[in-house]
């Protein structure tokens, strides 16, 4: 076992609460239950002990579980402590755990850490496992399954495999068609094969990118002043997010409001309404922010004049303040709803989710991420360029290049910045 | 570099023999022929000076991966080597037999010179041990034993138990020659010949011309009968009946291994190849083989322009010992003994060029050592070299390692046509270059940076057009260097638009520049890749950094690490099966070793 300190932090959620599970992993892990709990339990199995100070007083009757490594999740001895969960309970056998030495509080991250160094994960099921603990809704814990499950890494490594198939042929070519006792290949059927793997990469790069999933859709309500946006929104989201008046202009900043409908996660965003004449300085960044807002928008509430709107895939016409008798008339096409009375709010709701189901990765498939997303699509430039070639050792490049970049996606080719981004953003304890 | 040197070898005659095929150069290995030319070795210079039949293998594939490979005349080769050697006032060529190491006293590790059998002593600060086949070196054929390195021959017993004795980690290999023909009772007139390459290119940098008339090989084949008479000996082949251990090269098998492993062939080629200009020996390349030699001679007979062939010496199959080259650091220094280096087949290796290109490379080992100079900069993405090294010292061998072109991650740049660019000027810094190479190196060197300078010319695809380069009207105007990305344009079209179709130009230089540009944009795309390990080359690995105790390494990688010692992380990456997991371990280990160093200090 190596030398690393032995960690140890809260890992459920913010007390107070039913229970409160501290892990602990190292070295010195199994001598801390011993130490707090007077035994060491047998492994893998709930053993009910009472947790004291080292001066005799009790902290809490509790239940440990010790796992010995390395077939942990850490890799490392593990424990766990299933306390009552009161604040104080806490507290206190956190401050009793820091007392021992060679102990501390974990940093952000760092269980994952170590179950990624000891090899006990790979770094694309380590990045599932991220998203998983800030899964918020049930569409974005599915997912993440889903990659920490493996699913993705299975699929790289098929395709690894291929590639390794078609780097020998081409090697083969390079260094033994000379030497006779090699049968010729052409390059034909290596095009062929990487025209087969390009299909298959761009049906995974064609799907929609997981921080969608992560981060929830932008759905941006759109139109001029006054037009009944924050009102929309307010009702929307079933709270008062957006000030409002019945003064033109009122909202000068965009407002986000994270919503989930039917476990799907949502951002709703409130704009600035769009007036050409404005003179005020604030009100024209703000209006700035709008259409930036609009381009980045992946549904589009349209509140303005029918077909007014900007271009939009997702735009959906709303024809708002149907109470009025002075409002807005639209086609048919247009959703009618009242904020005031309520109507045709569930028909706007269920209509945002039938689109957002269309712009999410389906629930049954992982979803990759940025990074995985930029190493694929090296993958299937490299793969279009050995197609287009005939040179025997370009394609061999391309083929080397391709081997890379997959595997730079199961992290082989990782650096000190990387691994340190990723695991920062892993809460204490997880 | 003003090291003196003795040579110590069984017999001062055969300094120079070739122990199998004639034949210099080959893919990847034609690379580290030009490389050892590069820091002013003997091996290209006594491969014209015998060379009898030139041929660039691959000639048809991109230049990064062709082969220069030549035919030589033994007689001329071991004539040219000798004579090379008797002008290096330094080198002292002493005849004996090398029987044991000895060590400084009160050291058992420090190395202080060499016994000889006949109780001779030399002292030196540093021992390279080069025992090709003849560390307990044992001859195969048939039912027949001999003890030797090559047929006729001694080995080099005493020490080979020196070293068993030493706890070096040691392990047998196998190798193995064909019969050699009589020439004379060969039908010619019914083979399909190869002729020498018509081109006028050299081993050497330092030859502009070839010497020799040229000779041609011809081709026969295996048939099912040869087939028939193999399998027929097989229960008498050392190689079947469990007599040799020692592994065997995959990519050179012997016949009766190729046979019994790829049965289904209807036939395999074989080269013949004459040994000389005044011999009557041809190499039949392709039949390497320990059978009885009855059954050799019937095998041989049974091919095509063969039939009356008559064997002069029947092949035989060679064991040996060899060192586990991951006992080496990456000058060939064996870790834990001071002065004593390992180069050739003892390191695994097989082939004269290997064996070469390692004698470079102990030999600037101990020299830099000596004087206390640098090792000069050889790497990965600059040559075979240092790829042959890694791979021996990080991987360890499991066959005769011989190198290929795939090794090379960077063998785009790492061509055979421009090893002089990429290695002389390390040699010239480490001193081990000769005036007259060097005078002649830079005279290569402007002109190739003249050509260079003249290729930044812009030209339109009209000015193009207009000296009838087909290419598409709206390409727009660019360098000729950025042109020369297309590979129906050659540097010689462009040579002719700048300076008229007569003008003359170093055609080695243009040919440099050329395949410099055609792949420029591949080279700039490797470029960030290979800073990036460059990179991880700078964190140092420790020597004595124990892998047992970084928690998350598995038992195997615990041992192949412990067994390679990678002197650098980005070597460590190398090390088969490490996992990036177990990397990041390490990496972590290593940090806080040196954090807990530097707090210590």
């Amino acid at each position: 076992m190596g030398t690393a300190d032995t960690i140890f932090a809260l890992s459920s959620g913010a007390p107070p609460a039913a229970i409160a599970i501290i892990r602990i992993s190292g070295a010195q892990a199994f001598e801390a239950i011993e130490l707090l709990a007077g035994r060491l339990p047998a492994p893998r199995r709930a053993s009910l002990v009472t947790l004291r100070k080292p001066s005799g007083e009790e902290l809490d009757q509790a239940l440990a579980l010790v796992f010995p490594g390395p077939g942990s999740a850490t890799g490392e001895d593990l424990a766990e402590l299933h306390l009552h969960g009161g604040r104080g309970v806490v507290r206190a056998v956190e401050a009793t755990l820091a007392m021992i030495p060679g102990l501390r509080q974990a940093e952000p991250g760092e269980f994952t850490k170590r179950a990624f160094q000891n090899g006990r994960i790979d770094l694309n099921e380590a990045e599932g496992l991220a998203d998983l603990l800030a899964a918020e809704t049930e569409w974005q814990r599915r997912a993440a399954n889903r990659m920490m499950g493996g699913a993705f890494s299975a699929l790289i490594e098929k395709w690894r495999v291929e590639v390794l198939r078609l780097s020998a042929l081409t090697e083969a070519e390079l260094d033994f068609s000379d030497e006779d006792d090699v049968q010729a290949h052409n390059s034909q059927s290596i095009s062929d094969s990487c025209r087969t793997l390009h299909t298959a990469i761009m049906e995974v790069l064609n799907t929609p990118s997981a921080e969608k999933l992560r981060d929830g859709l932008h759905v941006v309500l759109g139109g001029p002043p006054n037009s009944g946006k924050s009102t929309l929104l307010n009702t929307l989201v079933g709270r008062d997010a957006a000030i409002v008046s019945d003064a033109p202009g009122t909202t000068r900043d965009r407002i986000e409001v994270p919503v989930a409908f039917d476990g799907i996660p949502l951002i709703f965003i409130d704009t600035a309404g769009l007036r050409d004449e404005s003179h005020d300085r604030i009100e024209i960044i703000g209006i700035e922010r709008t259409r930036a807002a609009f381009d980045d928008a992946d549904i589009l509430l349209w509140l303005g004049a029918e077909n007014e709107g900007p271009p939009h895939p997702q735009l959906i016409e709303i024809e708002a303040k149907s109470d009025d008798p002075a409002h807005l008339q639209k086609s048919p096409v247009a959703i009618v709803v009242s904020a005031m009375s309520g109507g045709g709010i569930s028909d706007l709701k269920a209509e945002i989710v039938a689109r957002a189901k269309h712009l999410l990765p389906p629930p049954d498939r992982f979803a990759i991420n940025r990074r995985q997303r930029h190493y694929l699509e090296m993958v299937v430039a490299d793969l279009a360029e050995v197609s287009d070639s005939h040179d025997w050792l370009i394609i061999g490049e391309h083929l080397r290049q391709v081997r890379m970049s997959l595997d730079r996606l199961t992290g082989r080719a990782h650096t000190e910045e990387m691994l340190d981004a990723l695991f920062g953003k892993f809460c204490i304890g997880k | 570099m003003g090291a003196r040197v003795a040579l110590v070898s069984f017999d001062r005659a055969t300094i120079g023999a070739m122990s199998c095929n004639p034949a210099i150069g080959g893919l990847g290995k034609g690379h580290l022929v030009r490389e050892v030319d590069a820091f002013d070795g003997l091996i290209a210079r006594a491969a014209d000076d015998a060379a009898i039949h030139y041929r660039m293998l691959n000639a048809s594939k991109g230049t990064a991966v062709q082969g220069p490979r030549i035919q030589a005349d033994r007689r001329l080769f071991k004539a040219s080597i000798q004579r090379q050697l008797a002008g290096h006032d330094k080198l002292t060529i002493v005849e004996g037999e090398a029987a044991a190491l000895c060590f400084a006293v009160g050291s058992g590790t420090r190395v202080s010179g060499l016994k000889l059998a006949d109780g001779t002593r030399l002292s030196s600060s540093a021992v390279i041990l080069a025992t090709g086949t003849f560390l307990g070196g044992k001859l195969f054929r048939g039912e027949e034993r001999l003890t030797g390195g090559r047929i006729g021959e001694a080995a080099a017993t005493i020490l080979a138990e020196q070293i068993r004795g030493a706890g070096l980690p040691m392990a047998r290999l196998k190798t193995g020659t064909p019969p050699r023909l009589d020439g004379r009772t060969i039908d010619w007139s019914q083979l399909e010949e190869q002729p020498s390459d018509a081109g006028r290119w050299t081993m050497s940098m330092m030859h502009s011309h070839r010497a020799l008339p040229q000779l041609f090989c011809a081709i026969s084949r295996t048939n099912s009968q040869t087939h028939d008479i193999i399998r027929s000996g097989l229960g008498r082949s050392p190689l079947f009946g469990g007599d040799i251990a020692g592994q065997g090269p995959r990519y050179c098998p012997s016949i009766e291994d190729k046979i019994f492993r790829f049965g289904d062939r209807d036939g395999h080629q074989v080269f013949l190849e004459p040994e000389g200009l005044d011999s009557y020996l041809v190499y039949p390349n392709g039949i390497s083989t320990s059978l009885p030699t009855d059954i050799q001679e019937a095998m041989v007979q049974s091919m095509a322009g063969l039939e009356q062939c008559k064997i002069v010496v029947p092949g035989y199959a060679v064991e040996y010992d060899h060192i586990d080259p991951r006992a080496l650091d990456s000058s060939l220094a064996v870790r834990g003994f001071a002065g004593l280096y390992c180069a050739g087949q003892i390191n695994g290796t097989t082939g004269y060029e290997e064996a070469a290109a390692q004698g470079l490379i102990a030999g600037l080992g101990a020299a830099t050592r000596l004087f206390g100079m640098p090792m000069p900069a050889i790497d990965r993405s600059n040559s075979y070299l240092a790829v042959m090294v890694d791979d021996l010292i990080l991987q360890g061998v499991t066959e005769p390692y011989r190198m290929l072109t795939a090794r090379a991650e960077y063998r785009l740049r790492l061509r055979a046509d421009n090893a002089p660019t990429r290695l002389t000027p390390l040699a010239i810094e480490a001193g081990c270059v000769s005036s007259e190479r060097e005078n002649l190196f830079k005279t290569r060197v402007e002109r190739k940076q003249a050509l260079e300078a003249a290729f930044q010319t812009k030209l339109t695809a009209d000015q193009l057009l207009r000296h009838d380069i087909a290419v598409k009207p709206d390409a727009g105007r660019m360098s000729l260097s950025e042109w020369l990305r297309f590979p129906m344009i050659t540097g010689r079209d462009l040579v002719a638009i700048l300076y008229g179709a007569d003008m003359e130009v170093d055609e080695d230089a243009l040919a440099e520049v050329e395949q410099d540009s055609r792949y420029a944009p591949y080279l700039e795309r490797q470029d960030a890749e290979i800073r990036n390990i460059a990179a991880n080359d700078r964190i140092a690995l420790p020597d004595e950094l124990k892998y047992s105790d970084i928690a998350g390494l598995s038992n195997e990688m615990v041992e192949r690490l412990e067994a390679a010692r990678p002197e650098t992380l980005s070597a460590a990456s190398r090390v088969r099966g490490v996992t990036p997991a177990a990397l990041a371990a390490i990496l972590v280990y290593a940090k806080r070793a040196e954090r807990s160093r530097s707090i210590a200090a």
